[in-house]
């Protein structure tokens, strides 16, 4: 069986000519990095956060502080990597002020493994994200995601949707290597099993169509 | 190998980060248990699937606008400063107790 093969990234080695310049006062090198790494902020902010405004106010206070922080940058990392972590917090702080009667964090959920064991095993259609439309499949795995614990999503969103590595996840949210692969485990795992009622084989079920 | 070894295994499985001998094991746990197999290729389906699905994508013309705030903040918040710490470095009192999490075995 096939390995998941790494996301391609666009490479980053003019990246660090674009942060010093953006240090040394040329807005327009900050532009293309706002330009680079836009969709991407977004893309984990409304992930984290499940909410569009949320997510849109997160952007933009994520570059403001990029900006405002850029001569405290020690480039002891990759600059995209410096923003995510940048984005997560403003995110979860966001997240925290809608749900305040919950304390959200990324230190949460931390339970057996008993959470994620496969009750259901059912093998999947051929293609089952073309049992539905575009818009259909969206909403379902939006609304799949979006019942993981926001620690959960984080981690798999870092990791296999936006293809930072397992280290650059672990720096980006201040977690522990172990920690990084134990969460996405079993989001993975939380994920797939959420996804069984509606790509399970016909044949073997009751499934959608 | 039991099937709880093989899930435990599974992340580093699917992410090709194992060595050849473990990796051996569990393919060979792979040729004779089915229900590990399923939930091995319905696993890798679902990060395909959520890697290609293309979800909350940014609109161009959202995205025109949110720019346009940026930098239009960026100019106007000129010279204010919020310390932010850098990954590699010593994390805040909210983020410090993270590092001593430990996955469940």
């Amino acid at each position: 069986m096939g390995t998941i093969q790494p996301k391609v990234v666009e490479p980053v080695s003019d990246e660090l000519a674009l942060v010093h310049a953006a240090k040394a006062g040329d807005m327009g090198a900050f532009e293309e990095l706002v330009r680079r790494y836009d969709r991407n902020v977004f893309r984990i902010a409304q992930h984290i956060t499940q909410n569009r405004e949320d997510a849109e106010d997160v952007v933009q206070d994520a570059f403001l502080k990029a900006y405002q922080n850029l001569p405290n940058f020690q480039e002891q990392s990759k600059f995209y990597t410096w923003l995510v972590r940048i984005a997560v917090n403003e995110a979860l702080m966001r997240l925290r002020r809608r749900r305040p009667e919950r304390m959200v964090s990324l230190d949460e959920d931390i339970k057996t493994e008993e959470d994620s064991m496969p009750r259901e095993v059912a093998d999947w259609a051929p293609n089952p994200e073309q049992l539905y439309t575009q818009g259909e499949l969206r909403e379902i795995l939006g609304k799949t995601i979006q019942g993981l614990p926001p620690s959960f999503r984080t981690v798999f969103v870092l990791r296999d949707v936006e293809g930072l590595s397992t280290e650059e996840t672990a720096d980006a949210l201040d977690l522990s290597i172990p920690a990084v692969k134990s969460r996405l485990l079993r989001a993975r795992l939380q994920l797939r099993e959420r996804l069984n009622k509606y790509f399970r084989n016909r044949a073997g079920g009751d499934g959608k169509k | 190998m039991t099937c709880s070894d093989f899930l435990k295994e599974l992340t580093d499985y699917l992410d090709d980060s194992m060595d050849a001998q473990t990796r051996a094991e569990l393919e060979d746990h792979l040729q004779w248990c089915h229900n590990c197999y399923v939930i091995c290729n319905t696993t890798k389906r679902t990060i395909e699937i959520y890697r290609d699905s293309q979800l909350y994508e940014l609109p161009d013309d959202l995205r025109t606008r949110l720019r346009s705030a940026i930098l239009a903040k960026c100019h106007s918040h000129e010279g204010e400063e919020h310390p932010v710490t850098e990954p590699s470095s010593a994390a805040s009192p909210k983020l410090a107790d993270r590092r001593s999490d430990t996955p469940t075995k």
